[in-house]
């Protein structure tokens, strides 16, 4: 460490090094992707023609980026104006969010220079498909709206931050009810497969589930987002976003315990629904119970003391249980139990290259979220626009 | 218009409707394309000689495949349709005795594959074959994942117009009046081209001419809602690697119902949500109100409050004027008092001066 | 219209669903600033500028 901190230096942190390594390898392999093929750099097979990039990226990715529509709804439908400083963190990971999503998505199309086709010119309605297309398509709209006040501040262009922002209330529901529908079409798309997805799974309340769980896998994204940025991004943070974040912590695990309550409920209602008890003897029942007790009720229970107590850490903790408790059930219906009665030799298996890629991808997007946070009027107010909201 | 009239036409309307053989009561319900093709395959006939796999990879033009058409070995591996093999025979030992299988698309009658297109790449025609349109195709591989018998396939390895590739049912053949090119090229009889009504028929026959042959089950005619491949077979399906657990549900029914929930949320979901916007606006303004009432209340008491106050003050302002001069009128008088007193005491003393 | 198959059924009314959707939402939105144009706090929840 030199005392002389030139420019250079102080850029080349360990944290960024080891990001544009990944930037760089990432982009030889995405040459890879679009010039060889999905073939070249994938193990899909016929058998398995969704891995990881459908997985993790898109339904892992779509569910925690549900803090927007939650946070959003909150604050301008519910009256819980004091969290009016957990929007535009939340708003701009939901965008980011969403955009890495179809960009990990053109890397998954086979033809991906078509992506408008389903929403233009050969629209599929009969096709889950095509209702999370649409849905997605308007929410990134709409996310996008609801993100330019912060550049447009920036920029002070007063008129158009004006505009984008006299749509609150309007954008705020068409959000509501696109993540609604989005979210829960994502479980909805493996409706069709009842042969191929383990029973335990399987469930005619799929899109509930699906819908349920998003809130969650939302607010729990904040709460883990707000503790981050408590510790690193702290001096750009100005007092009234370091004034609420400890009531938003504690107002979103309180919500959090209580949807999770329910969605653990329902859960079992599925179970039984279904008659689907004597699969919970098995190997896939176990690994079930883990998902529901270890992922779902114990982060439930976790919330509901840190709500109770007071306590931010716990809460804290619980956001990141709940997080991969939503990944764990994500690729449990996409991957792990899908396709569950295939010979071993015949099961899916990421390979180095798929799972680097989906790395490159969220490391792109980390390292965008970090340019905006420290750029842009989202930890902070605008000094010209304060109170403006 | 005339109400007669006009009722009239409510039940020339009415009539129209109920004549529909889509629309009964509600229900509607689909028979599929009538008088199409579909194919029997009869597992007990077939000897696994791989001319049907050799007939399909020349009427589709695919690649030459690594193990020529006559080398049986390959029969011993499990084989799946691959994009370039629309079909494959695989063997299965059934009690010490080989049987043997065709795989390639069943054509269902209700398409799992077209149900779960987004782009409406694959239709289900009037020939029977569930034909795709690459001309479409995004290349989400949605198909794939929908379809039941694992019958799609992809070209992961081209990176420009990969495409979905699977049996054709040889539509154009079809329609040229020629047989499907496995059908016919099958040495044995095992494969027969037909309306599917009159292949159920046949099928039936063979069960109940020969029961110790067959096993009594015709796969196909209600698996997934029903397929145009009828399969017979003298050994359960399920040890020849078809599944019988698939159920009789056409696929698109898995879907319709949270399909329909979709318009339900979009109708309902603004409503309530602006009803709970309301309630929240409503709730702020009262707060807004009886905050201002109670400033208002407080500016009231607080202005009697200064104006008793006032009022004390200027009443001790008066009280205290008045015993000012009242003060100054005592202190007046008794200042003449003592003048007039010292006055008469001087005068008596001149007087005795004086006297 | 007749139609052959489930399928075909489906791809018409779901299709029909969405247009319906969709002039439903904007006419909700076109409806909802009919019942609350003569509000007075109509643009309350709209920031003071």
């Amino acid at each position: 460490m030199s005392h002389h901190t030139t420019p250079s230096k102080g850029f080349w942190t360990p944290a960024n090094i080891l990001t544009a390594v990944i930037l760089a390898i990432g982009l030889v392999l995405t040459v890879k992707r679009f010039t060889m093929g999905i073939g070249s750099v994938t193990n899909l097979t016929d058998d398995n023609p969704w891995g990881i990039w459908i997985g993790f990226d898109l339904l892992c990715g779509v569910a925690l980026a549900a803090g927007g529509y939650t946070t959003t709804a909150a604050v301008y439908l519910f009256g819980m104006k004091k969290y009016q400083s957990a929007i535009r963190p939340a708003i701009t990971t939901a965008f980011l969010g969403y955009t890495f999503v179809v960009i990990a998505l053109l890397y998954d199309l086979g033809r991906y220079y078509r992506l408008p086709y389903p929403l233009t010119i050969y629209p599929g309605p009969t096709s889950f498909l095509f209702e999370v297309g649409l849905c997605v398509a308007l929410y990134l709209t709409v996310l996008a709206i609801e993100f330019s006040p912060a550049l447009w501040e920036v920029l002070r262009w007063k008129r158009l931050r004006y505009y984008a922002h006299s749509l609150t209330l309007v954008l705020t529901i068409f959000g509501v009810v696109l993540s609604t529908l989005h979210q829960s079409s994502l479980g909805g798309l493996y409706l069709i497969a009842p042969s191929k997805l383990h029973p335990l799974w399987y469930s005619p309340y799929l899109t509930m589930f699906f819908f349920v769980s998003s809130i969650p896998a939302g607010l729990s994204m904040v709460i883990f987002e707000g503790g981050l940025s408590h510790k690193f991004l702290h001096h750009k943070m100005d007092d009234r976003h370091l004034a609420e974040s400890s009531g938003v912590t504690l107002g979103f695990s309180k919500a959090a315990a209580v949807v999770l309550f329910a969605y653990f409920n329902l859960k079992w209602i599925g179970v039984a629904l279904d008659h689907n008890w004597q699969h919970l003897a098995t190997g896939w029942g176990a690994w079930f119970l883990v998902e529901m007790f270890g992922f779902v009720l114990v982060p439930c229970l976790m919330y509901a003391v840190a709500a109770r107590e007071k306590n931010e850490k716990l809460a804290f903790w619980a956001s990141i249980l709940t997080i991969l408790g939503i990944v764990i059930n994500r690729l449990n219906i996409s991957l792990i139990a899908f396709n569950w009665q295939l010979p071993a030799e015949a099961r899916y298996l990421p390979s180095w290259e798929e799972i680097f890629i989906t790395v490159f991808i969220i490391t792109l997007e980390v390292t965008v979220l970090r340019i905006c946070l420290s750029k842009l009027p989202i930890l902070h107010e605008h000094p010209e626009f304060k109170g403006a909201h | 218009m005339k109400r007669r009239k006009f009722i009239g036409m409510l039940a020339g309307a009415g009539a129209s409707l109920a004549a529909s053989p889509a629309s009964a009561g509600g229900t509607h319900h689909f028979t599929g394309y009538p008088n199409s093709f579909g194919v029997l395959f009869d597992s007990t006939k077939c000897i696994g000689c791989r001319k049907c796999e050799a007939a399909c990879n020349k009427v589709n033009d695919l690649p030459a495949q690594p193990e020529p058409f006559d080398d049986l070995s390959v029969l011993n591996a499990r084989r799946r349709t691959k994009h370039d093999k629309f079909t494959v025979v695989n063997k299965y030992e059934v009690e010490g005795k080989p049987v043997f299988r065709k795989i390639q698309c069943n054509h269902c009658l209700e398409p799992a594959c077209a149900s779960a297109c987004f782009v409406g790449a694959f239709v289900k025609d009037a020939t029977g074959a569930v034909s795709y349109d690459a001309a479409r195709c995004v290349g989400c591989r949605y198909c794939m994942i929908a379809c039941p018998f694992e019958i799609p396939t992809y070209e992961y390895d081209d990176p420009i117009t990969p495409r979905v590739r699977k049996c054709t049912l040889c539509e154009s053949r079809v329609k040229e009046g020629k047989l499907p090119g496995c059908v016919e090229d099958c040495p044995k009889g095992a494969l027969i081209f037909g309306r599917r009504e009159d292949l159920l028929t046949i099928a039936r026959e063979r069960i109940r001419k020969h029961p110790g042959q067959y096993i009594n089950h015709i796969y196909g005619e209600r698996e997934m809602g029903g397929t145009s491949w009828l399969y017979i077979s003298g050994v359960p399906f399920s040890q020849i690697g078809m599944r019988e657990d698939l159920g009789v549900t056409p696929a698109p029914e898995l879907t319709s119902g949270a399909l329909s929930v979709v318009p339900a949320v979009v109708g309902l979901w603004p409503v309530f949500l602006t009803g709970a916007y309301a309630l929240t606006k409503r709730k702020e303004k009262i707060a807004e109100e009886e905050q201002r009432h109670a400033v208002a209340e407080a500016v009231v008491e607080t202005e009697a409050q200064a104006a008793i106050k006032l009022k004390a003050a200027l009443d001790k302002a008066e009280r205290d004027k008045q015993a000012a001069v009242d003060k100054a009128v005592k202190q007046a008088l008794k200042e003449a008092e003592e003048a007039r007193k010292q006055d008469e005491s001087s005068d008596t003393e001149s007087n005795k001066e004086e006297g | 219209m007749e139609f052959m198959t489930l399928h075909d059924f489906m791809f018409w009314t779901k299709g029909m669903a969405y247009v319906g959707m969709g002039l439903g939402l904007v006419t909700f939105v076109a409806f909802w600033l009919f019942v609350t144009e003569r509000d007075e706090d109509r643009f309350a929840d709209k920031e003071e500028e």
